[in-house]
């Protein structure tokens, strides 16, 4: 058997772009099968791959709990999940041919009797489906249990990979809570895993409008001659969420709304939206211009008045009464932690000086909607009479990431009549009302890349830490002064933020 | 919202068109394409509907045409469909008379204007797609060359016509193959000396496989005969052993190779549907399928292309060299295409 490297396949073809990319044979080793994002999104996804045909034969999938089950029980598990959020049509012989290669190991993490038997169900894999050594391990847990497993991959030999095979290890977000905190984890990871084989899961990147971003800019000639401070006046990213922290009490409080998306969701937007050009779309490449982008980021000196942080209080969202963050199950009634946050920063680099960029999320707010917007300065000179323009905004490009995935640009347009009156029209493009059903789940796109090692879409950990660098201060600030401003649930967050704006003489899109 | 109109112009169908788009609200935005179906009356329902639900995945305007009798006054019927079924608008146009020799004539207007336009012939497929007067203002013409009573033969004469842009659903219906073929060569394996597609009589679609495979590979590759349904098995002759990949039910197949276990994985057979939307995802000219259809094309000389009984084509291959062999139809075994002189046992495929 000829194991050399055959960097020539005959079969592939760049002009065939029929075929598409398939994972080699390997095993996906499940750690925390029974997390809601297990179900709602891994097993799923794992599904629809196999369905699109995407999965290599053979291919394996290992659970890990502390459930006294048998492989049955899991792959029970695995049907539900498939079947109640699966994208794709459900058939029963690709569920078949899956199911045979799900399997279950019961166990603690820190029993390492539990991790032997998991080596040693791996290995009888590698003999019994051909998945020839190679493992991903995914661990769907909480971060404070990763030292105990890696350390658990480690003594058990499973992070050893044998020549010819490799091992990878996925970890999704929170990276950390603070810069410190970051680098722990991180130092936790490398003492097993090397930087190469650990993909960071921001699930963001994974979709495409946000690849879109970038092919939006970069593959057109329309967009990027004005992306700059020369016709930009501000860029407003929002990642709005109506719904509350449901059952995450135990996670979320302490950690607040900042350090759960803006650290990660927004900053890479903003990262992406403000980039240079990369020289390619390699990894590296990719990467290196938004370390760049990152590292100019620079927070206002006067942090009280250019930041804001809200908690919700009791209203109605949609129709339904709901409760304030503080009434919500295990949140102490001294809680400070945000739902809310806007933060303006600068990026200070000749493309953007003087463009502030300004970042919002919140939870129960009035509808669910992220999207990226950039506001156009007013034209130089309006050959109108001023009460024909007074209903005229300013131009904007909207790159709607979600829902109704697309982009819509803003400008005005006379209005029919015999009158010169202009007002703002929008111009829309929709992906989600007729692309939906055949672009893929985000977690998708991003388990195929893990399996294949395609790492584009990963955020490495020099991003992590300027991200951090970025939000440190602000999370500092907070911790000394004041205490969140209540908003109404179901409302646009707290008045503070729209004073924040109103300061510079901007403010919020209405979503 | 449908709108019947009878002994109508292009222009009365482009007002039906925007009328109903006002009506229902909705703009005209997201058109990515142009979908021309040439088909006839009894087939149309299911032509309808396989667009349809591509246009699901690629909105777009669905232009049926369908020729009624040729004799007679000339006259169009149009059927207009917004809203119904799915995103996109669908137009059924029903020629008469004279008209017929002049489709052309009523479809230019209709064209969505500056995006793509793709014919397709769901039926039996014209010897030359692209002097068809619709299939010239197509940038894509897809043709069935199993629509029609002898797929081998109109697959030939296709290839003969080949021009840039032209594909046939028999290369669709293989990516699936084709694609587990090049996940199994993108592991580590040993020189490959020869292949050979099992499939049922008179499929298109293995002849290409075959094509493809002696094409990329450089070897001989030999289609046999099996009892179906389609493709049931493609395998690749290496110096320790076969790879095989086997699909007796059309539904399951599993992938064999030298000292490894034996792995399964899901590969079905699509519908038309889904044939359709993969046509539709890219628009420029198919290269990979043009070096195939030639391929197939120059090895494929006399009526008989399978044999029942094939087993010894992989060793011939080896030991002869396709070169001696490139009229194909000496002995039992056709071959699809003969293997180029200069590197007969795939010494492509290993670099080290």
């Amino acid at each position: 058997m000829n194991t050399g490297p055959q960097p020539l396949n005959p079969l592939r073809d760049p002009r065939d772009k029929r075929l598409p990319r398939v994972a080699g044979p390997c095993v996906l080793v499940l750690f925390g099968v029974t997390g809601d994002l297990s179900r709602k999104k891994l097993l799923p996804a794992i599904y629809d791959l196999a369905n699109r045909g995407l999965l290599p034969p053979g291919f394996s999938l290992v659970g890990f709990a502390r459930r006294d089950w048998e492989h049955q029980d899991f792959r029970q598990l695995a049907h539900d999940a498939v079947k109640e959020h699966a994208r794709t049509p459900f058939r029963e012989d690709v569920w078949n041919q899956l199911a045979e290669g799900i399997h279950f190991v019961p166990g603690t993490f820190d029993d390492p009797g539990a991790f032997e038997a998991l080596a040693m169900a791996v290995k009888e894999l590698d003999e019994q489906r051909g998945t020839g050594g190679n493992y991903a391990f995914y661990l769907s847990i909480p971060p404070k249990f990763f030292q105990e497993v890696v350390q658990q991959l480690q003594a058990s030999g499973l992070s050893q990979p044998s020549e010819g095979s490799w091992r990878r290890v996925v970890i999704e977000k929170p990276f950390g809570h603070d810069l410190a905190s970051a680098q722990e984890l991180n130092a936790i990871l490398h003492e097993v895993f090397p930087e190469e084989s650990i993909f960071r899961i921001d699930h963001y990147l994974g979709k495409e409008t946000v690849q879109n971003i970038l092919a939006l800019r970069f593959a057109n000639n329309l967009f990027e001659p004005i992306w700059n401070r020369s016709y930009v006046d501000h860029v407003q990213i929002t990642m709005a969420e109506d719904i509350g922290i449901g059952g995450r009490a135990g996670y979320f409080d302490g950690v607040g709304t900042a350090r759960d998306v803006i650290q990660n969701h927004l900053l890479q937007l903003l990262a992406l939206t403000a980039m240079e050009e990369p020289v390619s779309f390699a990894a590296e490449s990719v990467r290196a211009e938004k370390a760049k982008v990152l590292s100019a980021v620079r927070l206002p000196k006067d942090l009280g008045a250019n930041t804001v942080r809200g908690q919700y209080s009791a209203g109605w969202q949609g129709g339904v009464k709901v409760r304030g963050y503080h009434e919500e199950e295990g949140i102490p009634p001294n809680s400070r932690t945000d739902t809310y946050a806007a933060v303006r920063v600068d990026v200070d680099t000749r493309r953007w000086a003087g463009v502030p960029f300004y970042l919002r999320t919140g939870k129960r707010l009035a509808r669910r909607a992220t999207e990226v917007a950039l506001v156009f300065q007013r034209a130089p000179h309006l050959p109108f009479a001023a009460t024909d323009t007074e209903e005229l905004g300013q131009n904007a490009l909207v790159i709607r990431v979600q829902p109704d995935e697309g982009v819509t640009m803003r400008f005005g347009s006379k209005v029919p009549g015999t009158s010169m009156e202009v007002r703002d029209v929008n111009m829309d493009f929709d992906y989600g009302e007729s692309f939906t059903e055949s672009s893929p789940e985000a977690y998708e796109r991003l388990l195929l890349d893990v399996l294949i090692g395609d790492p584009p879409l990963f955020p490495r950990q020099e991003e992590v830490e300027l991200s951090w660098e970025i939000l440190d201060p602000i999370e500092e600030y907070w911790d000394k002064h004041g205490k969140p401003e209540l908003y109404k649930a179901g409302s646009w967050g707290p008045k503070a933020a729209d004073e924040m704006m109103a300061r510079d003489g901007r403010a919020w899109r209405r979503l | 919202m449908n709108i019947d109109l009878t002994n109508t112009t292009t222009r009365k169908v482009l007002d039906a068109l925007s009328a109903a788009r006002h009506r229902m609200g909705g703009p005209a935005t997201g058109k990515v394409l142009t979908l021309v179906v040439l088909t006839e009356e009894a087939s149309q329902y299911d032509a309808v509907r396989a667009s349809t639900e591509a246009a699901r995945e690629h909105p777009c305007r669905i232009i049926v045409v369908i020729g009624r009798s040729p004799h007679g006054e000339s006259r169009l019927d149009a059927e207009v469909r917004v809203g119904e079924t799915g995103p996109g608008e669908t137009v059924v146009l029903r020629l008469y008379g004279q008209l017929i020799e002049h489709a052309d004539s009523v479809v230019l207007p209709l064209l969505v204007p500056d995006t793509p336009v793709v014919a397709w012939w769901p039926g039996i497929a014209p010897d030359k797609p692209a002097e068809e007067a619709l299939g010239a203002l197509a940038q894509r013409r897809v043709t069935d060359a199993r629509g029609g009573s002898d797929p081998l033969g109109t697959l030939k004469k296709l290839a003969e016509a080949y021009e840039p842009g032209d594909t046939d659903f028999a290369w669709t219906r293989i990516t699936g193959w084709r694609t587990l073929l090049a996940a199994t060569l993108d592991q580590p394996h040993d020189d490959i000396t020869g292949a050979r597609v099992e499939a049922d009589p008179h499929n298109p679609s293995a002849a290409l496989l075959a094509a493809w495979l002696s094409d990329r590979l450089a070897v001989p590759c030999t289609v046999t005969e099996s009892h179906g349904p389609g493709i049931t098995g493609v395998r690749l002759t290496t110096t320790v052993g076969d790879i095989a990949i086997t699909r007796p039910d059309g539904r399951v197949a599993t992938l064999s190779r030298p000292e490894q276990p034996d792995r399964q994985v899901a590969l079905h057979r699509r519908p038309t549907s889904e044939l359709l939307a993969e046509e539709l995802r890219r628009l420029d000219p198919d290269e990979v399928y043009r070096d195939a259809v030639l391929r197939f094309a120059k090895g494929l000389d006399g009526p008989a292309q399978t044999t029942p009984e094939a087993e010894e084509a992989g060793g011939e291959a080896e030991a002869g060299g396709g070169a001696a062999k490139g009229g194909g139809a000496a002995g039992k075994t056709t071959e699809a295409a003969a293997a180029p002189a200069k590197a007969p046992r795939g010494g492509r495929g290993k670099k080290s």
